[in-house]
């Protein structure tokens, strides 16, 4: 994979590959060597195969429910969720049940039409990584993560709403 | 009235400082347009036809003076000197320049206000009864609720992004429904339960636009403390499962009926079940720490001023007709709940200048306590009056226009920008009301005639609440010209109804004289004591027709 930018907003490099959906009667193809992500669906399915392993993670598509792999999540060494467009806010329903309802503690990382004005709300939701979309500026992450010091509402970030917080 | 505290006003300043970054980005190239869209959308920026057109937001319909004087200031150099009140309680500027909306936005929050989420596919302004907190029948003041929820929605990470715009409505009597709480995406009646606790009966599904329908009771009584976590649960459940392949699939009336009102409210339940004792929940000091920013103003302790008005009105008919109808029974003895009308026959309904805005900021802080409340009807109130100084408002109002005592008669239109401003138009609105404004000029034939609901869209997104109007008009295109369909008996009121079209549309030069034929109607069947809707419910819509057709 390309860059991916931390919640903090600093840049690494990794060597995770989002291996598509194979088409209907073809089988899965895991480039040899390198760390994957495969539909976690199919994840399920190769459970005996795949589970334990460090190198294989999986992603989630925008209208598949994480339900799939409640009590199995943190077998993971790595979810994503894809943004077919960054107008579909399904994958932020994702993301906080996978945090919150399922308990997921690795890596979340957003995927896809990853653009740097969604980057606040996929922090909040709890993804903790993020491929930017190809031709966006990546310097400018770290600005757009932190355009708020505070937020109104809780959230995977923080339990405390502000009426919370103001009350103490 | 709720004023910001330091945390409300850090997050107004990032907020502006973001919008900045954002358009400076958009202005260089750096977004493309579908990108920065959603984005100037939720600021409630549109790209309209003749310019941009910015909708900020009047949470609830309060204003203060020192607001409204901010909004003259700002017309006057950003914009050509007027704004327009909308059907959400919001006020529109029609005409600034794209490169200065962040100057305005940091003009709005320097007096608390702001353009959040007045648009866009997000969880919109929360609105409610303009008379909030004055009526004696309210069963709680619902204001404190609706900044709960405003504070709740503010950049919610999670549903920035749903299929299509949302729209929370609360309601306080049971009486009453002037917030037409049943065609809102979610409607919350304020209610008690049998212990005499308070909570909410929760509506969820309603809405106008093309497919209007009205929202069913998906739980009877929610506990107020659970408002929020149930809020989610719904919302939740609509970012998830709501349509996103068809725009016009979107909304979450959509989903309802799709799942059953009874399935859907499952589905609710069952999310629900596992955030409703989450942080989220709300707590009785939380909730009292919001009612204590809607506490009564300092009513002085006064006698209902019966002899003296009835004098006034004895010796003076124009102040009676405007006391009959522009003014209201206040909780408290010795005061009146007044509404001034924004719908004289020549000005677009709900337009305003800023001398205008400014002088009712004067009649705020002088009769008033300071405060105003925007209408639905795109109207303002102001909600404190005293009775013994009714007759001096009234003269002082006159000459600013808003003494028309037209208020829920046929001519207290509500109307949508239309062709005139608005890009989505099928027809213009504007020229539509004001002609039938011309044709009813005669205030005495109004007041006979007695409440009617003439409500004008120019186009399905129902801006102008056509399908709740009494009679409705709706703005249509045929082969590239400007028809209007008209559709009878709609109702937005606790016995919501969607009207029902009459037939065939109509050209536009067409519309009064429809009007005056429905009127006629009315005129010749009705009982002594019924309103147009009364007559149109017991004799149906074919009289009507044949007259209309004939
Ligand atoms: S109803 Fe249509 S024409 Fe009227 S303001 Fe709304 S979108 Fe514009």
């Amino acid at each position: 994979m390309p860059d991916v930018i931390a919640a903090d907003g600093t840049i690494r490099n990794d060597n995770w590959v989002l291996v598509a959906r194979p088409a209907d009667g073809d089988s899965l193809d895991i480039p040899a060597g390198q760390s994957a992500l495969i539909p976690a669906d199919l994840w399920l399915a190769g459970h005996e195969h795949f589970a334990g392993r460090d190198d294989i993670g999986v992603w989630f598509d925008s209208h598949d429910e994480p339900e799939l792999l409640a009590g199995k999540v943190n077998e993971l060494p790595l979810i994503a969720v894809n943004f077919p467009r960054f107008v579909d806010g399904r994958g932020y329903s994702i993301a906080r049940l996978l945090r919150e309802r399922f308990g997921y503690s690795g890596e979340l990382r957003a995927v896809g039409d990853v653009l740097l004005d969604q980057l606040q709300f996929m922090k909040r939701c709890g993804f903790d990584s993020y491929v930017l979309r190809a031709d966006k500026d990546i310097t400018k992450a770290a600005r757009c993560l932190n355009f708020f010091s505070q937020a109104y509402q809780a959230a995977t970030d923080t339990d405390q709403p502000l009426f919370r917080r103001r009350a103490s | 009235m709720y004023v910001y505290d330091e945390h409300d006003r850090q997050i107004a300043a990032e907020r502006v400082a973001q919008f900045r970054d954002q358009t400076e980005r958009a202005l260089a190239g750096e977004l493309a347009e579908e990108e920065f869209l959603p984005l100037r959308l939720q600021n409630g920026l549109y790209v309209q036809r003749l310019a941009p057109m910015l909708r900020i937001c009047v949470p609830y319909g309060m204003l203060r003076s020192d607001q409204l004087r901010r909004l003259a200031r700002i017309t006057r150099d950003y914009d050509k000197g007027y704004a327009h009140f909308t059907t959400r309680t919001n006020i529109q500027l029609n005409w600034p320049n794209l490169e200065d909306v962040p100057d305005i936005l940091a003009e709005l929050a320097e007096v608390e206000m702001h353009a959040n989420q007045t648009s866009g596919n997000c969880i919109r302004n929360t609105t409610t009864d303009q008379f909030s907190g004055v009526q004696a029948d309210e069963i709680a003041d619902p204001r404190p609720y609706c900044e709960i929820i405003r504070q709740w929605s503010t950049f919610h990470p999670e549903f920035a992004f749903l299929p299509r715009k949302f729209k929370v409505a609360v309601n306080a009597s049971e009486q009453t429904d002037r917030a037409a709480i049943q065609v809102h995406d979610i409607g919350l009646q304020l209610v008690r339960n049998d212990q005499g606790e308070l909570g909410f009966r929760v509506h969820v599904g309603g809405g106008l636009g093309r497919t209007p329908m009205v929202a069913p009771v998906i739980r009877e009584f929610l506990p107020e403390l659970d408002l929020l976590t149930y809020l989610e649960a719904v919302l939740r459940v609509y970012n998830r499962y709501g349509r996103r392949d068809n725009k016009f699939k979107a909304r979450i009336k959509i989903l309802v009926k799709a799942l059953t009102p009874e399935g859907f409210a499952e589905k609710v339940e069952a999310e629900w079940e596992h955030i409703r004792t989450s942080p989220t929940r709300l707590t009785p000091e939380a909730i009292g720490k919001f009612q204590g920013y809607f506490t009564e103003p300092a009513y002085q302790t006064l006698e209902n001023a019966t002899d003296e008005l009835s004098k006034q009105r004895f010796e003076n008919r124009e102040f009676d007709k405007w006391l009959t109808y522009n003014v209201g029974e206040h909780k408290k003895p010795g005061y009146a709940c007044v509404t001034l009308t924004l719908k004289k026959t020549g000005t677009p309904p709900g337009d305003v200048t800023d001398y205008q805005l400014e002088q009712i900021a004067e009649l705020a802080d002088q009769f008033s306590f300071g405060e105003v409340r925007a209408t639905h009807e795109q109207n303002v109130v102001l909600a404190d009056v005293r009775q013994d100084q009714l007759f001096e408002l009234w003269q002082r109002m006159i000459p600013l226009g808003f003494a028309t005592a037209n208020l829920n008669t046929l001519t207290d239109v509500i109307c949508c920008p239309g062709g005139d401003f608005c890009a989505l138009a099928n027809a213009k609105s504007i020229p539509v009301a004001e002609a039938i404004q011309r044709r009813f000029d005669d205030l005495d034939y109004l007041y006979d005639l007695g409440p009617i609901d003439l409500n004008i869209s120019g186009c399905m997104n129902a801006c102008g609440h056509h399908h709740v109007g009494n009679i409705g008009v709706l703005g249509v295109d045929k082969k590239g010209e400007e028809f209007y369909q008209v559709s009878l008996g709609g109702d937005s009121h606790h016995n919501a109804t969607i009207g029902k079209i009459l037939g065939p549309s109509f050209a536009r030069d067409q519309m009064p004289q429809v009007i005056a034929k429905l009127i006629d109607v009315y005129v010749e069947k009705r009982t002594e004591e019924e309103t147009f809707l009364d007559t149109y419910r017991r004799v149906g819509l074919e009289p009507f027709k044949e007259r209309v057709y004939a």
